[in-house]
């Protein structure tokens, strides 16, 4: 084994205490071995990684346990010694690759530093090895961008420099913490492809965390499952994806949301995740666990090891999911009959101008949002998909008129929206709401819940003396799953679904037709996004609530979208109704995006259609059909003119040449 | 018991509204959980404790010296009853010894004689040169001159002993007050071992030692110039509690001045944008281009010339003092808002861009009550850092401006006009050092502790702090 991690036990000095973050973990690595680590947000992975690279921050403690890399203890190492291993024998890379590199040093100076330090390498010898650095990890033209700032790639290429810093010093141990969330699936897939690529030519062994299941079934060859500090599963990927075995792992198989799931509830886990300060002395899943059994809130539970398949829990069946869902496939819904239109879009139009200079001329425009229709139809749900900046938080922000159109035309209910102003437009908005994507930043921290959601009640005079407008508040609470009491808690005091209900229930004291959710889910863990998933759904069958669902996010798309409209740099490239967009995508841009969604299944590394490069910029899109330096189909008239609508079905609505 | 007359000077009023706006904003901090948990942080800060203690005290000395009144004058009776032209304060008249036993001149700390040589009329031997005996320093002493030491030595211990019998009963009510409820004892025991969520044990020690080092001294001041005189015989520890309420007002009122401004253009610049923003930034670069302390020196001399040539304004030499005061304070408000301006228009650019904001926008909710409802409240925590941190800066300039003779009005006593007056003493041979050295210590303490207090609540306040 190349790396191994012993009843390793990590903690912070808080005041007088030191609270365990990590608590005795053990795993091991071998060489060309890929082990993930997976589990919720705050569960210790990052520390461990941390613990591992002896990169602790300052609170940061080790308690205990040991790790050892090629037989040598890394733990008791004297930090200078330590400062060879980092870099050169092991290395990181993180997951924003935005602030993870220098800003002030050019690319090639800092990968320099490493093959310098690790190498002895400097001059022409490190200049040739930077150029096959970065070719190695995609980077066209590479002499010339050695000599680039930071600010001067986009995110995904930023992430390959930071691979390529890595890689510099020829490490033998790669670890990688979150190395693709901040990033699109298209890129995720390229970095992931890069890494599998890597991996083979020099048998390094990867340390992957991250919290998706698909990334891990693309990726690893064994998982190791962490919660609150502890490991509580170890397997290989095909006992992992065929047989989960720990309630936990199995509870986040079932949170997750798919098209197989439409129509049903997803399963949810209560509560949360212990604090450090308080950790149950027996089975620290206990609480939230489906199979609690009285012995488990006593006696933490031991390693049982059936054929490289570990598993720490008294629940002796395990294995044997007893509940499975029913697979099939719910798709009644989908053929509902389509209404009469609640929100149309015309033609839409955001342009944003650049100013420069002293006097702040106008040079150009950014095109977020150029040319869009669509319509919402009362009581269903539409999803807006695309990579980010294509335009979609724009295009809900325009619609609400937050931003003001430049062109076009919003009507609701026929009503024209764009231009209105004051109470016509206050009375307009009571129709429509929003709801954000950071829960944290979406709830004035100085405002009590109580406030908060009165504060629509308020402006748009929805009426009624004290008493009654508890009761409403109360019975907001109540339908988005919050207990009445919290009406006089300010939003500190909830976790990031609680936050989120609370921003649901704020919108929906107005009662609106339409809600516009903007990546209401990516923000949290797959087990609380379970949980908001299943409000909405529960809210739209009660209230027949419309949605706009903006996010990048397929698994979602696919569990909860009646219809589906996917924006590429400001237009939309394909509609449909979520059926026919999924099955049967016919824009080459669909198509790509689908196939680059890491599914959390054995067989979910299928052929895939790989899209190179990046979104390019709105502000100067390529001219013909924006998708055309991308696209594997680009034909000359792709270059030369925007291809028009064509509706393949009644509802599906695809623009490409390739399309008669 | 004679008659008096209330005198409301301008500043008075203002000090006594700010203290008004204090209470309110205590009392609203306790209706507010997360203020309150802001400022429990800073009560739980032993050094800021210590400094709130310190201030408290410069803080009572200033309220004290900010009840003015004139005593009425005898007169014949049945006649219009005349007053005193001069003001008094209430801490005139609990110091009045101080205040009224003038010596002749320059006098040492301790001294029983005048610093400079007279010629003196000695029965019997003619006229003599020599150092004559102070009219009040250590009279009581009468031929035991050089007993000094050992008689001051004695009073000083004396009060420490009452100071630290006075310490004991406060500490004894305070932890009745900790352990209410309680075995006996527990209060104590709790507060020494640090275990109060309020740094008692901070406070308590620092109260200790003011009191052991205040008592002594103005009980010695009954019988001695502790500090000296100054060149017309006026005591200089008396000097020194006059200047606590200039260099409290300088600090205060003037952030009075700015507070509106900065906060209501900030806000605007940063809210509104375009070119309400240019405007307001264009406002701010000028002013802080125009040196600052030429502007000062302007307005100040012009105000200084409105005054003097509207003499009927002013019905006694305190008010005009006082309206200089103020000018002094408005200029230095004027000139000092651009910094704080600057900073909320940048927080608030940021702040608008938050998703609670929008999400009141799509409600349409309008801007004046976003602003108030969810961008001020949220500024709040930067407003009250540059407030407390700026204070001390003001007192220090106002020592400056002072110093080179554009501050506060020459017979209005500050640490500045002491330090000025102390500046031709430097100068003599052997030196009067004792006006600068008092002066000095006394603005350095108030602005230290100003200054520590400044950083507990900067840790408390400043998320990125932690
Ligand atoms: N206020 C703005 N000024 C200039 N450009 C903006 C502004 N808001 C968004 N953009 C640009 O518009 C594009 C679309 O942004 P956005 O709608 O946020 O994308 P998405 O929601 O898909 O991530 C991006 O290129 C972004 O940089
Ligand atoms: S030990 Fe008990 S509580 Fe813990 S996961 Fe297993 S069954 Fe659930
Ligand atoms: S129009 Fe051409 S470039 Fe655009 S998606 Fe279709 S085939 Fe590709
Ligand atoms: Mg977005």
């Amino acid at each position: 084994m190349m790396l191994t991690v012993d009843r390793l036990r990590l903690g912070f000095a808080a005041g007088k205490r030191v609270l365990a973050a990590v608590d005795g973990i053990s795993f091991s690595i071998a060489k060309g071995e890929t082990f993930a680590l997976l589990g919720e947000s705050g569960c210790g992975k990052s520390v461990t990684a941390q613990g591992i690279m002896r990169l602790l921050p300052p609170a940061g403690r080790v308690l205990g346990g040991s790790v050892s890399m090629e037989g040598q203890s890394l733990l008791t190492l004297p930090e200078a010694d330590m400062r060879a291993w980092r870099g050169g024998r092991m290395a990181m890379i993180f997951q924003e690759p935005a602030t993870s590199l220098n800003p002030v040093l050019t690319v090639g100076q800092q990968i320099g530093e490493v093959l310098e330090r690790h190498l002895g390498m400097t001059g022409a010898a490190a200049t040739g090895r930077m150029v096959e650095l970065l070719r190695q990890v995609g980077i066209a033209d590479p002499e010339r961008r050695l000599n680039e700032y930071p600010f001067q790639f986009s995110g995904g290429m930023k992430q390959r420099v930071m691979i390529a810093i890595a890689l510099a010093g020829e490490p033998e141990l790669l670890i990688a913490d979150e190395p693709t969330t901040a990033l699109d699936v298209t890129v995720q897939a390229q970095i992931l492809d890069l890494l599998v690529r890597l991996q083979a030519e020099r048998g390094m062994a990867i340390l992957l965390i991250t919290h998706d299941l698909g990334v891990v079934a693309r990726m690893a060859h064994r998982i190791g499952v962490m919660y609150a500090g502890e490991l509580v599963e170890v397997a290989s990927r095909e006992a992992f994806f065929s047989q989960p075995r720990h309630p936990y792992t199995q509870a986040l198989f079932k949170a997750l949301p798919d098209m197989s799931r439409r129509g049903q509830r997803l399963t949810t886990i209560p509560g949360q995740v212990p604090s450090l300060a308080a950790m149950p002395a027996g089975c620290r899943f206990a609480e939230r666990c489906a199979r609690v059994m009285p012995v488990c809130r006593e006696q933490s539970p031991v390693w049982r090891d059936e054929q490289s398949h570990a598993v720490r829990c008294h629940w002796r069946d395990a294995g044997v999911d007893a509940d499975a869902a029913g697979g099939g496939h719910e798709i009644t819904d989908l053929s509902v009959s389509a209404g009469k239109e609640f929100l149309r879009v015309a033609d839409l139009k955001v342009h944003f101008p650049i100013r420069k200079g002293l006097l702040q001329r106008t040079v150009g425009h950014v095109r977020a949002v150029d040319g869009l229709s669509l319509a919402i139809l009362p009581g269903r749900t539409l999803a807006l998909v695309g990579e980010s900046g294509c335009g979609k938080t724009t295009v809900g922000k325009a619609l609400l008129q937050l931003i003001p159109p430049t062109e076009g035309s919003v009507l609701l209910g026929g009503q024209p929206l764009v231009g209105l102003r004051g109470a016509r437009l206050r009375s307009a908005r009571r129709h429509m709401q929003m709801i954000f994507q950071d829960p944290f930043a979406s709830l004035n921290p100085r405002l009590r819940v109580g406030e908060i959601i009165a504060e629509g009640m308020d402006a748009l005079a929805v009426v009624g003396d004290a008493r009654s407008r508890r009761e409403t508040m109360a019975a907001l609470l109540t339908q988005v799953g919050l207990p009445e009491e919290a009406i006089d808690r300010y939003p500190h005091e909830f976790s990031g679904g609680q936050r989120q209900r609370i921003a649901v229930a704020r919108a929906l004291a107005v009662q609106p037709s339409l809600l516009i959710c903007d990546e209401p889910t990516s923000a949290l863990d797959v087990s609380v996004q379970a949980q908001i998933l299943n409000l909405l759904k529960k809210l739209q069958s009660e209230l027949g609530v419309a949605y706009l669902f903006i996010t990048h996010n397929f698994a979602v798309v696919e569990y909860l979208a009646h219809d589906i409209a996917v924006m590429y740099l400001g237009r939309i490239v394909e509609r449909g109704r979520a059926e026919e967009v999924l099955r049967t995508p016919k824009h080459p841009y669909t198509q790509a995006l689908l196939s680059a969604i890491p599914l959390p299944r054995l067989e979910g590394a299928t052929a895939v259609i790989r899209l190179s490069g990046e979104t390019p910029s709105p502000a100067n899109p390529p001219s013909g059909c924006h998708f055309h330096p991308r696209c594997p189909h680009a034909m000359d008239v792709c270059r030369s003119r925007y291809p028009e609508p064509v509706d393949v079905t009644a509802t599906q609505r695809v623009s490409c040449h390739l399309l008669p | 018991m004679m008659g008096f007359q209330i005198v409301l000077l301008w500043s008075d009023i203002l000090i006594w509204l700010l203290v008004a706006a204090g209470v309110g904003l205590g009392v609203l901090i306790v209706r507010t959980p997360p203020l309150l948990s802001a400022w429990r942080n800073v009560g739980a800060n032993r050094v800021g404790m210590a400094s709130a203690t310190v201030l408290l005290a410069f803080v009572l000395i200033g309220l004290l010296d900010s009840l003015h009144y004139r005593v009425a004058l005898e007169g014949k009776p049945g006649q219009k009853t005349q007053y005193a032209v001069e003001v008094l304060s209430v801490l005139d008249a609990l110091v009045t010894p101080l205040r009224t036993r003038n010596e002749k001149t320059y006098s040492e700390p301790f001294a029983t004689r005048l610093y400079a040589k007279e010629t003196v009329d000695v029965p019997g031997q003619g006229t003599v040169r020599e150092y004559p005996r102070l009219k009040y320093g250590g009279k009581h002493l009468a031929e035991r001159e050089d007993e000094v030491a050992a008689d001051a030595g004695f009073t000083a211990f004396r009060a420490g002993v009452l100071a630290f019998l006075g310490w004991l009963a406060v500490a004894g009510i305070v932890s009745g007050v900790v352990g209410h409820g309680e075995a006996p004892g527990t209060g104590w025991r709790r507060i020494w071992r640090g275990e109060t969520a309020f740094a008692w044990d901070a406070v308590l020690v620092t109260l200790a030692l003011m009191l052991l080092v205040a008592v002594p001294l103005f009980w010695l001041s009954g019988q001695y110039h502790v500090f000296g005189t100054d060149k017309v015989g006026q005591d200089v520890l008396y000097q020194i509690l006059k200047s606590v309420r200039t260099g409290l007002i300088i600090g205060l009122v003037t952030t009075l001045v700015m507070l509106p401004m900065a906060v209501l253009l900030g806000i605007v610049a940063g809210y509104y944008r375009g070119w309400v923003d240019d405007v307001i930034q264009y406002i701010y670069t000028v002013l802080n281009s125009i040196p600052g302390v030429l502007l000062i020196a302007a307005a100040v001399l012009m105000m200084q010339v409105v005054i003097d040539t509207h003499p009927q304004w002013f019905s006694t030499a305190a008010e005009r003092a006082d309206l200089r005061l103020l000018a002094l304070c408005f200029i230095l408000g004027i000139t000092s808002w651009t910094g704080l301006c600057r900073l909320l228009r940048g927080e608030t650019l940021k702040l608008r861009e938050l998703e609670y904001i929008q999400a009141a926008q799509t409600f349409g909710v309008s801007s004046w009550r976003i602003i108030i409802r969810h961008i001020l409240p949220n500024l709040m925590h930067i407003v009250i850092i540059a407030l407390v941190m700026d204070f001390s800066g003001l007192v220090l300039a106002e020592a400056v401006l002072s110093y080179v003779g554009i501050g506060v009005d020459p017979t209005m006593t500050s640490f500045g006009t002491m330090i000025n007056n102390a500046r031709m003493e430097l100068g003599r041979e052997p030196v009067v050092w004792w006006s600068l050295t008092a002066a000095f210590a006394a603005m350095f303490i108030l602005v230290l502790a100003a200054n520590l207090f400044a950083d507990a609540v900067r840790d408390a306040f400043d998320p990125r702090a932690a």
